[in-house]
């Protein structure tokens, strides 16, 4: 049966590739003896399947693999026993049985959401009214007009369209945003822009990036969370 | 550690930050405050390198069962991070608490090889220690030593407080003790050496005085004082099933050079090879029984989640429950989907079974190490293998349905000809002959691929070739092209493949494993213009050692092209490491004639490891 698994990626492992994530996914079901299916002949492995890999420095506690297991128990069963011998800043915290005709983790996402902060360095050089002041002034264009650098070529394109919504309380920043593989706008994109258009130096890394969730289209064209496809068991 | 001691930004701006952020599944966690004694392990290369150390491993799980003892880890900081941490003033930190090497009680370094001196140098530099020992006062870290190249330890002598000779799991118990009451009292540091010099397999070398010839032989190597031991001998485990071995290894989440569940199933060898420093200073062999190593796998697998399993010794056919252990791994990667993989099988109809069983036939390559081309020179090294037995174990593997065969050698062994040298390029015809002679031609999926690859010899302590000179350069690089030459006249020579090594590499390899106290300028010289990471030749430069030696006014050949009498005074003389001279000399002149040694099992060679009490020595025997 297929299943999806959303799980945490927080702390020091902001740090590991996506490559050593899946890694250690594949250590850790084995850890928590789930019954993962394999493929067969020499070295067989795992099928797992990941969604988009997250760029390095970014926390998120909306990440998501579909798997395909032999058997399960429960859904809470199962996330207390992975997380009992999971590093605990790289936790599962749901999983669901997906229907057969669901398509892939990495296929389906439209969209996803971030908590954005200033980090002790960026407090030394950019005032929380700034930020706020920048959110404000981007939320009211009408289009913003960016280069973007696509494979081959760089492009001006209208992201406007792409901040679904753009908030600033309690000294954070709240974005949604598209994502996937079209119109990925990438939170990082937005500081870039926000800070030229307020005069702050821009440096990615003044600021903490937390993603919040990852969402899919609903087919009724809401976007809900990935983990939506399934049903808990 | 949810801390990191470097900022993103820094972490951001090197290549692979995951070596520095610890936090590995099974890493141990503990409260530094509430421990007396805080351990730094060492392993002076590159995170991918230290982390695949077994032995690493080992005391780390050992020092970290102690409740006195927190045992963090540090690897030396790519060259990428190094130049950050020097222009910021950073200091080296430990992975486990991302705090500085410099406020630890003990750094142990562990030396496996000699290319790695300059990297320790950079260790105690970036930790903003004092690089020599005789700088350091109580405040600094005790710096220690161990693993092979403590065997002989005179080359990086003046930088270390103090040498392990042996093995960990011995003497650490009464050093630890002593360094808490060290640490407790008043005592000075010099009182804290004198006292460690009296436990079994320390080694202080600040406490030994050394004395050169006009021709800069050694003339002495004697205890300043009367309490420290005129000899040191090495300390090593006898019950050797009963050994601590960790069963929750560290987890990399980078992908390390070794990256699965090791079993170790014996330690030592029994053969006897003569070029082989590890097949000596391990004797005597000793091996764990079966029933504890299927515990042992089943256990760790668990705790790892690890899907790959390895078998270590340096030759897993000598192990006795080989066909035992092997069956029972097979069975387990059956039900639970592990792989096994069999370093240093020696290739005959069983392991060939076995790796038909385990592996893709097609997409691995079947090895060999005859080490010298010709059978009288194979007698020369004590390698017990013959030209028939590489040529059967060819065919059968051919027959089944091997075509990739990889065969290492070395150049530059002592009394070695071009006669000797070609015998590599012409053993590998002989063996693609094979393959032709073997395998119908329709049966030939790909073709039939040979690749050999050449070593240059480096005489190691303890060995019996340790009073061989090396070539010298010139002639190293000519025989080179002389193998190159003949394999280039074979007629198969389209399926065949011929590579050397560096020889630079290996000449200042060969300066430091059998180098003296004078060398410590040497090293020290190299590295304040810039040496580090001398094992990686993309990084390695000889032109720093060539201006080093030239400021101490040294010549590198006294240490490598010199035959040396077996009178002569050695600087690892006052090491012991349970073989004696009189064996060795027996070994060496044994080799000049060209006469083969019987191995530990068939018939004992008497040299000396006997009196560990242990092993393969008391095993019954003919
Ligand atoms: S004493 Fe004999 S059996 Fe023991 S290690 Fe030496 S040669 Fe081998």
């Amino acid at each position: 049966m297929k299943v999806r698994i959303k799980y945490t990626k927080t702390g020091p492992m902001r740090f590991i590739s996506h490559l050593d994530v899946m890694r250690y996914f594949q250590k850790a079901l084995r850890r928590a003896e789930f019954d993962v299916r394999y493929t067969q002949g020499f070295s067989p492995h795992q099928i797992l399947s990941f969604a988009a890999p997250m760029p390095l420095g970014l926390t998120s506690e909306g990440e998501y693999f579909d798997g395909e297991f032999n058997s399960v128990t429960t859904t809470f069963d199962m996330v207390e026993t992975f997380n009992q011998t999971a590093s605990p800043y790289l936790k599962i915290t749901d999983i669901v049985i997906l229907p057969d005709n669901a398509g892939n983790a990495m296929s389906v996402v439209t969209a996803s959401d971030y908590i954005i902060t200033l980090n002790e360095e960026g407090n030394r050089h950019i005032t929380a009214d700034k930020l706020e002041a920048g959110v404000h002034f981007l939320t009211e264009q009408q289009e913003i007009m960016v280069m973007r650098k696509t494979k081959k070529k760089e492009v001006l394109t209208d992201i406007r369209p792409m901040i679904l919504k753009a908030e600033y309380s309690d000294n954070r920043i709240y974005l949604f945003l598209t994502a996937g593989s079209v119109n990925h706008l990438k939170p990082e994109l937005f500081l870039e822009v926000l800070c030229e258009n307020m005069d702050i130096p821009y440096n990615r890394w003044d600021y903490n990036i937390h993603r919040l969730e990852t969402y899919m289209d609903d087919g009724a064209g809401n976007r809900v969370p990935l983990i939506e496809a399934g049903r808990r068991f | 550690m949810e801390t990191l001691a470097l900022s993103d930004e820094i972490l951001m701006s090197v290549e692979k930050p995951a070596r520095y952020i610890g936090n590995e599944y099974n890493m141990v966690v503990k409260d530094p405050e509430q421990v007396e004694i805080r351990y730094a392990f060492c392993f002076p290369d590159v995170y991918e390198i230290g982390m695949s150390h077994l032995g690493m491993q080992i005391l780390y799980d050992m020092l970290n069962q102690r409740e006195d003892t927190y045992c963090e880890r540090v690897y030396s900081p790519w060259p990428d991070l190094d130049r950050i941490l020097r222009d910021k003033k950073i200091p080296l930190f430990t992975l486990e608490t991302q705090s500085p090497v410099r406020d630890f009680d003990i750094l142990g370094i562990t030396i496996q090889y000699e290319m790695c001196y300059t990297n320790i140098l950079q260790v105690l530099d970036l930790s903003q220690i004092p690089i020599f020992a005789k700088d350091r006062t109580k405040e600094h870290p005790i710096v220690i030593g161990g693993g092979p190249c403590a065997y002989n330890p005179e080359p990086i002598a003046d930088f270390f407080d103090l040498f392990y000779i042996g093995e960990g799991e011995v003497s650490y118990p009464p050093l630890l003790e002593l360094y808490k009451t060290y640490k407790k009292s008043s005592m000075s540091k010099q009182e804290f050496l004198l006292k460690a010099a009296e436990i079994e397999g320390i080694y202080v070398p600040s406490l030994y005085e050394v004395t050169y010839n006009a021709d800069g032989t050694i003339e002495t190597i004697q205890p300043k004082y009367e309490n420290v031991p005129a000899k040191v001998k090495k300390v090593i485990v006898t019950d050797f099933n009963a050994a601590p071995y960790p069963m929750k290894p560290l987890v990399p989440m980078l992908r390390a050079t070794q990256d699965r569940v090791v079993l170790e199933i014996m330690r030592g060898c029994i053969r006897g090879c003569r070029f082989c420093q590890a097949g000596m200073v391990y004797r005597p062999t000793r091996q764990k029984d079966c029933e504890t190593m299927k515990k042992y796998a089943e256990t760790m697998l668990r705790n790892t989640g690890y899907e790959d399993i390895s078998l270590s010794s340096l030759s897993s056919s000598d192990y006795e429950y080989l066909e035992e252990l092997i069956k029972f791994l097979i069975e387990q990667m059956e039900e639970n989907h592990v792989n096994i993989s069999l370093p240093s099988l020696r290739i005959d109809a069983f392991s060939l079974d076995v790796m038909r069983k385990v592996q893709d036939v097609r997409k691995v390559s079947l090895t060999f190490a005859p080490e010298a081309g010709t059978q009288r020179l194979r007698d020369v090294i004590n390698k017990g293998l013959t030209e028939e037995m590489i040529v059967n174990g060819a065919r059968e593997a051919f027959q089944g349905g091997w075509n990739k065969v990889k065969l290492y050698f070395m150049l530059g062994l002592p009394t070695e000809t071009d006669e000797d040298a070609e015998g590599i390029a012409l053993l590998s015809e002989r063996i693609s002959e094979e393959y032709f002679a073997t395998v119908p031609k329709e049966e030939r999926v790909g073709s039939v691929q040979i690749t050999a690859s050449a070593a240059y010899f480096v005489p190691k302590p303890f060995t019996p070739f340790q009073w061989a000179p090396m070539l010298d350069r010139e002639a190293y690089v000519n025989r080179a092209y002389h193998v190159k030459d003949t394999f280039n006249r074979m007629l198969n020579k389209k399926r065949l493949k011929f590579t050397y090594h560096d020889q630079d590499i290996s000449i200042l390899e060969g300066v430091f494993a059998r180098g003296d106290r004078k060398l410590c300028g040497v090293i020290y010289d190299a590295y304040m213009d810039g040496a580090i990471f001398d094992a990686w030749t993309e990084f390695f430069d000889m032109s720093r050692y060539e201006r080093a030696f030239e400021k101490n006014n040294m010549d590198y050949k006294f240490y490598t092209e010199r035959e040396r009498s077996v009178d002569e005074i050695l600087p690892w003389d006052h090491i012991d490491a349970g073989i004696s001279k009189d064996f060795l000399i027996r070994e060496w002149e044994n080799a000049q004639k060209g006469i083969v040694s019987q191995n530990c099992r068939s018939f004992c060679q008497g040299c000396g490891a006997a009196s560990f009490g242990g092993g393969v020595c008391f095993e019954s025997k003919n």
